[in-house]
């Protein structure tokens, strides 16, 4: 049987009630959870919102997210074949699902 | 940023908009690897040599004007960079360090250690902005499409991909600079947001686009095993610095069968190491996970650690032991020669409308030298900048027109919800162009390429959907494949037509290079859909003098 990582997600926007979906994706050594998030868009749902630019060269610095509740870049953090719990940013203005205001403020429209 | 540091500091009030975060995603910012430049500090060199070299690797399709100006440019660029501080490595005794890269003469590429030189440049030129008060930056801002009033450009239209707001910009000038359309590859190095956008902008507001079937393949992009965190051209400054043999599955080192042997260097260029990796593969020589090793086990341990210190220790994070076992790498989708037509000062045939950096086509022909893509981001941002700037204060009597954005705007509403799934319609994208439209390709897998785009675009239909507040993810991915598609054809369009093998294009059915094709394609969209010219040879007269 080949393993499993199921991630759980925190969804929705600010002022809903908080929601979580759990995906499962099959597990293979030495993916990222930007692999993971990815490929749940293609296969699960494209409506579930993150950040990033570069995939994986850890250059944009756009995917920072809490993964286990530890704040760490998506792209960097290994995936694994357990339950991994993923939260936006706690300490940023909350856009919706995964994705939080990191623009500086004079680059945003106003 | 380099055009809008330009254009500010020439008088312009200048406005910089990202589909994505400021100065975070794109092209620059993911180059490891190094910038060429006829700065002479390794040894003596001129900018001649450079566009020598240039003009060999392009294949006889160069834009002489523009490879010109970029070789003659880029030492004053790199070192306004090094002024910036970005950090260019040094010898001891101060002077800058220069790798010998394939296809260069000499050794001509300045760097950033360690694997750092795009997020230096682009630290730096974002400072630099910064610095610049009067540029105004907004990003998260999807630029859907320019407003066209009589045939010029007076501005654009999009949305805000935050808040799903509709937005209108008017503008005296417009400069394209969103790099090129690798994320059409189903293996790319690309970012996010580089599906083509630009090309697909100047296509709708009336430009040409010149040598579209000439997508870049570099050669090296990492495959196995899997690493996380590490982007997978990385390769190229380890061949720099090391060397590095290249093998097939029997451990035999191919290039040499194909191109002149390696000897330990680092020489073929990019269009033939992409071949002859390619054919090993077919020919069933190909490493488990379809590429071919990359070995540096001949390299002492010390020495990859001089080379490279803290990047050792992230390989050793992902289980690999550089010293004891080789990688497999294959080709990947990296950069575009083809784009935007322009003339020397980047004004494309429409008025006030520029392009800057890969987004122009033609600088490069054929086949890019490794080294090149930054100097013309440099060199033709700056060269952009300095024109809309004097373009747009010429034409300060402009005044925007609500009936140019009318159509943009009714489309940026949208109406229809998307019926399937956006993303996998993207990967079916990246797929269609990565079986039919790599670096090797035929007639028929280039004729049902061009109808798996139609069965794709019309899983997409015409109508976008409706916005939905906050980071709308299947809208942009709506917008960015309605770009997709249009530029994926471009492409497509034009690989069908060359009739021959040259440089990135190389055609199973046709593989010779024909001297009668020694000529650009334009491509232009027309009322009836895209709409392809041969145009004459390429610099014909000079080079019957040079014979």
């Amino acid at each position: 049987m080949s393993a499993i990582a199921t991630l759980v997600i925190r969804r929705g926007a600010p002022g809903q009630e908080p929601a979580w979906s759990r995906f499962e994706v099959a597990y293979q050594p030495g993916q990222s959870v930007l692999d993971a998030l990815r490929r749940i868009r293609i296969e699960h749902d494209p409506t579930l919102a993150f950040r990033y630019s570069c995939i994986n060269a850890n250059a944009c610095k756009e995917c920072m997210m809490l993964v286990d509740g530890k704040t760490t870049y998506a792209c960097t953090a290994r995936l694994e074949p357990r339950e991994m719990r993923l939260e936006p940013l706690p300490n940023k203005p909350h856009i919706r699902d995964l994705v939080t205001e990191i623009a500086p403020p004079d680059e945003r429209l106003p | 940023m380099s055009a809008a540091i330009a254009a500010h500091d020439a008088g312009a009030d200048v406005l910089l908009v990202d589909r994505s975060l400021i100065g975070r995603g794109g092209a620059t910012v993911m180059a490891q690897m190094t910038v060429a430049a006829a700065v002479g500090e390794e040894t003596p060199d001129d900018w001649r040599h450079h566009y020598a070299d240039t003009l060999k690797a392009g294949r006889g399709l160069c834009d002489e004007k523009l490879s010109r100006l970029l070789c003659e440019s880029a030492p004053a660029a790199i070192r306004q960079m090094d002024a910036w501080h970005v950090g260019w490595a040094r010898h001891s005794d101060g002077r800058m360090r220069q790798a010998e890269a394939p296809g260069h003469d000499r050794p001509r590429c300045v760097y950033v250690d360690f694997l750092n030189t795009g997020p230096a440049i682009s630290r730096t030129l974002r400072a630099q902005v910064q610095r610049r008060p009067a540029i105004k930056r907004i990003g998260d801002l999807c630029i859907v499409d320019l407003a066209v009033h009589d045939g010029i450009v007076c501005g654009a239209a999009g949305f805000s991909v935050s808040d799903g707001r509709s937005v209108t910009i008017a503008a005296h000038a417009v400069i394209v600079a969103t790099g090129g359309l690798t994320r059409a590859y189903a293996r790319n190095s690309a970012s996010a947001n580089m599906g083509g956008d630009g090309y697909a902008l100047a296509l709708r507001a009336g430009a040409e686009l010149i040598d579209m079937e000439f997508v870049q393949f570099f050669p090296i992009g990492h495959l196995a095993p899997r690493l996380v965190g590490m982007d997978p051209i990385m390769w190229d400054p380890f061949r720099y610095k090391l060397g590095g043999r290249l093998l097939n599955a029997d451990g035999h080192e191919f290039i040499g069968d194909y191109h002149a042997a390696e000897e330990g260097r680092y020489r073929a260029p990019r269009d033939i190491a992409t071949y002859s990796i390619l054919k090993e593969v077919a020919a069933g020589r190909g490493s488990p996970s379809g590429g071919v090793y990359l070995s540096f086990t001949h390299v002492p341990e010390s020495r990859l650690r001089e080379a490279f210190g803290p990047v050792i220790d992230r390989l050793t994070a992902n289980g690999i032991d550089l010293t004891r076992q080789a990688v497999e790498v294959s080709p990947i989708a990296h950069y575009h020669m083809g784009g935007v037509r322009v003339m020397p000062d980047m004004q494309t045939c429409v008025p006030h409308l520029f392009a800057a950096g890969e987004a122009v086509g033609g600088a490069n022909g054929a086949n890019r030298l490794s080294g090149n893509a930054i100097s013309e981001a440099l060199v033709f941002g700056r060269v952009a900048g300095l024109a809309a700037a004097k373009c747009a204060q010429a034409n300060r009597a402009q005044d925007w027109r609500d009936e140019a954005a009318e159509t943009v705007l009714a489309l940026i509403a949208g109406r229809t919800p998307m019926a399937g799934n956006s993303a996998a319609l993207l990967a079916r994208l990246q797929g269609v162009m990565a079986n039919h439209a790599g670096p090797i390709r035929n007639r028929a897998g280039l004729q049902s390429a061009l109808t798996e785009l139609e069965a794709l675009k019309a899983a997409l239909g015409s109508v976008a959907p409706p916005p939905q507040p906050g980071f709308d993810t299947v809208r942009l991915d709506w917008f960015d494949l309605r770009n997709m598609l249009l530029v994926a054809e471009t492409v497509i369009t034009a690989a069908l037509a060359r009739e021959e093998s040259r440089g990135a294009h190389q055609r199973e059915d046709f593989p010779l290079t024909d001297p009668e094709w020694a000529a650009n394609q334009m491509i232009r969209l027309g009322p009836d859909g895209l709409a392809i010219e041969p145009g004459p040879r390429v610099g014909e007269a000079t080079r019957s003098v040079a014979e």
